[in-house]
């Protein structure tokens, strides 16, 4: 499966840190939205956070953008200390959710609308509106109102508002999230590109995981106002820190098993582990199970028998759930495999089995080249 | 937006709104400060407080006639006001005929025609149709006037309310009379008794209408009016205040009642001109 | 879901009654201004005779200018007043919103007549103003300018229409989306740059229904003259009602009340033109 997102940090030597955020803390009244979230925005980086409706992750966005004060905590931007000043004044602008398009100015208006702002003499405003528009593909739109265009289009000019600026960083608050499926779709593969084709840094904000995954350099999830994990997506979702990020990303078979004498006996398997005595909570990812006869012997392979309560065919792949015994149940993911009845062979390898922690995972430092625990 | 920055660079507006508020507040308070003041309406500062003037006040049985008569209208107002309003916002609401806009506009026309238009025309009317003045031309004022008032409030009231509750009274086996009793008048409940409240104190300050629709009986307001000519006592001052009092009263309970049954607030009046 | 009989029943009744009451006194209003007053008494006959010594009588004139430059006053001082009080409701108030907004509201609806009453109470020779002047001995004498005066018309008046004129602007203002704020200052406006250019267009309908209202009633105003503008501030409904009183001229004065009338309708129609043009929704 093709992955749009490389990660930067395999292939080049450390990129420079864009952006800071250090011991961000937000309180609305009583309650801790944010707590004590630190991480770095690489230049360039496509940067996504990912997290459920009250994760946090569009607070810690209008932080950056400047339109809430943090309680604790600083962000910088380069030398510049940026959580001290006004919205107006720094180099980051926001692609907002509902679009934010000015509805009394034509389009050509509302992308000009940054550079009259700033004084920008008239000669060089009329270009550079004109190479915006061509960036995201409205060259013809520069005259129509806001409220003639579909919600595509006003993203894209949306889009094209922000990016006349040439910030450092564009912040986008759940973009795509008004668009069919479509659509949303076609826009991500264009956003990608065009991030890739202007350089600067992104920094994502969505609650869609196949979303993040598709477009992201690194993901950073957010729980509770927490930092669950912040890694790329390829990491993220082989290495799950925690049962949270394991289940959130993707599907997961979460195993509660004990550890003696190095060997792992949860429900009726067992197997050999360099894990320490005690409780232990492990991910296994449906598509790590194989039918017994399938699949070519390994060393570790952890073979067990179980009957199949239920198949969910999806086209490219089916879903089992198979009764293990024991009060064990585990999904697995198989090609399709017509109508099954019965009990089965199955296997798996050992080092599939991820042991995640039970909270969250991540000790504030949030780096590029941070490794899971 | 960063609210606590601009909050602190804010400081000059809200000095000056500070002083608007002061400016819209100022004079009543002088007002109802000189009510108890026993050396008259003037000068400064006030000394000797006493409530003479309001014991005067409740001896005086013209004022009393005033403010009986002027309930009087204003109740019947009140009935004429909010029967014709309900249609009227009914009809706008729901119906579709010609002269529509023009019906619309004319029934808005009074909120913001000058009352002395208003009063003339209907006295020309009066004359024409040969009724003396009395306290009934000044019922017809008030009540053509704030018909206007009334279908603007319950139009916003049936604007809220769910057509679908109707539609399910009617698949009920309700006949539209039935489903207008039980569930369009009880959801409009508080939007009638709002635009009462409104229309009731409107009715009560009226002058500018009611000046030239007056006959032998004295509203109150054109009491008043008629006791500036002969001078000006703290009596005055002391009917004013009661005045002030009892409308805030009534104004309050009003937007309470009226912002539990809309979201929109009284802007919807002038907005809707 | 309404049949006919039902839509009827509900039009026909103000209908019939706005029609009657409304629509008919107007017609007659403008019956008479046709017509004419002979030895005291009215006559039936149609002419033009009102309408041309409105025009050509300067004495009218000048009342009508002295009328609308204090309407015009009262517009602009309650623009002036009445907009930065929305706006810092709307935009700066936070919770305490919606108490501010009742203590806006509440005067609007007292009695027109207390608050002008107070005013002539306070701007008299033996006032309020002139006795806290004369106590803090700022001055020796009482200053007669206060009262009696189109300054204190002005001043009555513009105490009446602020809130009038508050809350239209004040729900235009409420209407604008804070994200389009927070956009423009994303974008790089300062606060002054983003009421410039976002708020202030935004808001234009709301300030042009407000000032559309203090206008015309201050124009037609007849009662801020007699209680606090004193002969020198006579404004056209002051001759209007005097002339359907002691200088009995029926014809005459409804050939002005018609002349308002147009006026102001004239006046609604323009504003509500622009309010379209400048709505955005």
């Amino acid at each position: 499966m093709s992955d749009g997102a490389s990660s930067p940090q395999s292939a080049t030597p450390p990129l420079s840190t864009l952006l800071e955020v250090r011991g961000i803390a937000k309180r609305f009244g009583r309650a801790d939205v944010l707590k004590n979230i630190s991480l770095e925005i690489a230049a360039g980086e496509f940067l996504t956070l990912l997290g459920e409706s009250g994760s946090g992750k569009t607070t810690l966005l209008r932080l950056v953008a400047g339109f809430e004060q943090p309680t604790a905590g600083e962000i910088w931007m380069g030398k510049e200390r940026l959580d001290t000043l006004p919205p107006y004044k720094r180099r980051v602008n926001t692609v907002f959710q509902n679009y934010a398009l000015f509805p009394h100015l034509n389009v050509r208006d509302n992308v000009a609308y940054g550079l009259r702002v700033k004084s920008t003499p008239r000669a060089e405003i009329g270009g550079r509106v004109e190479e915006a528009l061509r960036m995201v593909k409205m060259s013809s739109f520069a005259d129509a109102r806001p409220s003639t265009l579909s919600g595509g289009q006003q993203q894209r000019i949306a889009l094209a508002r922000a990016l006349i600026n040439r910030p450092e960083l564009l912040l986008l608050d759940e973009p795509l999230s008004a668009l069919d499926a479509n659509l949303r779709k076609q826009m991500q593969s264009e956003l990608k590109a065009l991030q890739r084709e202007i350089g600067i840094a992104f920094l994502f904000v969505t609650h869609d995981q196949d979303e993040a995954m598709a477009l992201s350099d690194r993901i950073a999830l957010l729980r509770n106002g927490a930092l669950e994990q912040i890694a790329s997506p390829r990491e993220i979702y082989s290495r799950p820190a925690t049962a949270y990020t394991a289940e959130f990303i993707g599907q997961t078979n979460l195993l509660r098993g004990e550890v003696h004498n190095g060997v792992v006996r949860c429900g009726p398997l067992q197997w050999k582990t360099a894990q320490g005595a005690g409780t232990v909570v492990m991910s296994l990812r449906p598509e790590a199970i194989q039918f017994a006869e399938d699949a070519l012997p390994f060393p570790d392979g952890v073979r067990f028998r179980g009957a199949i309560r239920q198949q969910i065919y999806s086209g490219a792949s089916e879903f089992l759930e198979i009764d293990c015994g024991d009060n064990l149940t585990l999904r697995a993911r198989v090609p399709p495999a017509g109508p099954l009845a019965g009990e089965c062979d199955f296997v798996f390898s050992a080092a599939d089995a991820i042991a995640v922690s039970e909270s969250r995972a991540l000790a504030p430092s949030g780096k590029p080249d941070h490794k899971t625990a | 937006m960063s609210l606590e920055n601009s909050r602190q660079r804010s400081v000059w507006l809200t000095v000056y709104a500070s002083l608007v508020f002061g400016f819209i507040y100022l004079p009543i308070v002088v007002l109802i400060l000189y009510s108890f003041n026993r050396d008259g309406v003037g000068g400064f500062p006030p000394r000797h407080f006493t409530l003479g003037w309001y014991r005067q006040l409740f001896s005086d049985s013209a004022i009393w006639e005033a403010v009986v008569n002027s309930l009087i209208v204003a109740a019947a107002s009140v009935a004429l006001s909010l029967t014709l309003g309900l249609l009227a916002a009914l009809a706008l609401d729901r119906a579709t005929f010609p002269g529509k806009a023009l019906f619309r506009r004319l029934v808005l026309l009074p909120l913001i025609l000058p009352g002395i238009i208003t009063g003339l025309s209907l006295l020309m009317f009066a004359v024409f149709a040969g009724m003396p003045l009395s306290l009934l031309t000044v019922f017809l004022g008030h009540g053509t006037a704030l018909i206007s008032v009334a279908t603007t409030e319950l139009f916003a009231g049936l604007q809220k309310l769910d057509r679908a509750q109707e539609e399910a009274s009617l698949d009920l086996g309700a006949t539209p009379w039935q489903t207008f009793w039980r569930i369009t008048l009880p959801n409009l409940k508080l939007s009638l008794v709002a635009a009462g409240l409104l229309i009731f104190t409107l009715s009560m300050d009226e002058i500018a209408v009611t000046f030239f629709l007056i006959g032998r009986d004295n509203t109150l307001p054109l009491e008043i009016w008629g006791r500036l000519r002969r001078g000006i006592t703290p009596e005055i001052n002391a009917v004013s205040s009661l005045i002030f009092a009892v409308s805030v009263l009534l104004i309050v309970v009003w937007y309470r009642l009226r912002a539990r049954s809309i979201s929109s607030a009284p802007r919807e009046l002038l907005e809707n001109l | 879901m309404y049949s006919r009989t039902y839509k009827t029943i509900v039009a026909a009744p103000p209908l019939l009654w706005v029609c009657l009451f409304l629509l008919l006194p107007y017609a007659l209003m403008f019956a008479h201004s046709f017509w004419l007053v002979r030895e005291g008494a009215l006559a039936h006959q149609w002419n033009l005779q009102n309408y041309r010594a409105l025009f050509t009588n300067p004495l009218y004139f000048q009342v009508l200018l002295r009328t609308a430059r204090i309407a015009a006053s009262v517009t602009v001082c309650s623009l002036l007043l009445g907009y930065p009080l929305a706006y810092y409701l709307s935009f700066h108030a936070g919770p305490r919103k919606e108490l501010l907004y009742q203590l806006v509201i509440v005067p609007l609806w007292v009695s027109y007549l207390v608050r002008g009453y107070a005013w002539k109470t306070i701007l008299g020779s033996d006032g309020v103003l002139n006795g806290l002047l004369q106590y803090l001995h700022f001055t020796r004498e009482p200053v007669s300018f206060f009262l009696y005066s189109p300054f204190a018309v002005v001043l009555m008046l513009t105490h009446i229409y602020t809130p009038f004129v508050f809350l239209p602007i004040y729900a235009a203002l409420e209407h604008i989306p804070r994200t389009l704020v927070e956009a423009s200052q994303d974008l790089g406006g300062d606060r002054r740059a983003t009421f410039l250019r976002v708020i202030l267009p935004l808001s234009i309908p709301g300030l042009l229904a407000g000032a559309t209202f203090a206008f015309v009633l201050s124009l037609g105003d007849f009662l801020a003259p007699l209680l606090v503008g004193g002969p020198s501030a006579t404004m056209i409904a002051n001759i209007v009602q005097s002339l359907f009183g002691a200088a009995y001229d029926w014809p005459l004065g409804a050939a002005i009340s018609v002349c308002i009338l147009l006026t102001t309708v004239a006046l609604l129609f323009t504003t509500e033109r622009l309010e379209k043009r400048w709505s955005f929704r």
